[in-house]
């Protein structure tokens, strides 16, 4: 009966991962959370998650935590990602579609860029 | 919210903002029984009696952001509606249980949808949570323990590239086996 796939399979995946690490230097890590309340799910929360979760694994991006945050209170705006880099002051997005999900880790996570025109001021 | 996999995505987050640090979802599809069966259970704070009543009812809510809370209230109704129900057990300090029945082959029955995508969602982005997450398909079953996984990662999170990869295999791969 198969269960999980096999634990040679999760360490090669361990070993991959630390080989890469190896070479990662400190440069600011970087933190997603994107809004699961029930607002957010409703709105498509868990495509922007898989556009996000995609994204990392495809271009092999490094030293990224994703979490998960509540109704933070403006379910009007929902999917919510809000991004924190290193010790910089905490961006939050509105409006968060699978597309604008693939603009904010490559622009803004990759390359430093805030993607303004989805930005909720705060 | 059309897919119950979404819906178990919504009730998973509540055992979470119940501070849960092990939760249990099980799905089970039947065809001798017809029988489609949701099970959530956590060990989180629980509620008391009151509110464990009052849940299905759309006018109240343990929320502090927003007055209403539908999700449990119309799913219940979706249950009942294909020859189901939907039943919740809580105590105050040690958890709560979910379980939900549909007849699976109803004509209203709402698709199961994206189970993968709802298990890879919570594992990652709830990587400290035990996450006990199964499929049952007749005599098929697939079964993910989130502390073996994270035993064998060591101090690799689960957010790295390679492990978000692996995860999305294991359940895309589990779960579309049947």
């Amino acid at each position: 009966m198969p269960t999980i796939k096999s634990l040679d399979d999760l360490k090669k995946v361990r070993e991959e991962a630390l080989q890469k690490r190896k070479i990662q230097t400190e440069s600011g890590k970087a933190r997603v959370i994107v809004g699961m309340g029930t607002c957010g799910i409703a709105a498509g929360a868990r495509d922007t998650m898989k556009a996000i979760l995609d994204t990392i694994e495809k271009d092999n991006i490094q030293d990224v935590t994703i979490t998960q945050t509540g109704c933070i209170g403006m379910c009007e705006k929902e999917p919510i990602v809000q991004i924190e880099i290193g010790d910089q002051p905490k961006v939050t997005y509105g409006k968060v579609t699978p597309d604008v999900a693939r603009s904010i880790i490559k622009e803004h996570i990759v390359a430093g860029k805030v993607v303004s025109n989805h930005v909720i001021p705060l | 919210m059309r897919e119950l996999s979404l819906h178990l995505l919504d009730i998973a987050e509540n055992s979470i903002a119940a501070r849960a640090t092990t939760i249990k979802i099980m799905v089970e599809e039947n065809t001798v029984l017809d029988l489609l069966r949701l099970t959530v259970e956590d060990n989180g704070i629980g509620m008391d009696k009151e509110m464990a009543a009052k849940v299905t009812d759309p006018f109240v809510t343990s929320r502090t952001t927003r007055k209403v809370g539908l999700g449990i209230p119309l799913l219940k109704e979706a249950a009942e509606a294909c020859n189901g129900s939907l039943e919740l057990w809580s105590e105050k300090g040690s958890g709560t249980r979910i379980n939900i029945e549909f007849q699976r082959s109803h004509i209203d029955r709402m698709p199961l949808g994206n189970l993968a995508d709802t298990y890879r969602s919570l594992v990652i982005s709830s990587p400290e949570v035990n996450w006990l997450l199964g499929y049952r398909f007749d005599d098929y079953e697939f079964f993910y323990d989130q502390k073996v996984v994270r035993d064998e990662l060591g101090d690799i999170p689960f957010s790295d590239p390679f492990v978000i990869g692996y995860i999305r295999q294991t359940f895309e791969e589990g779960l579309n086996a049947n």
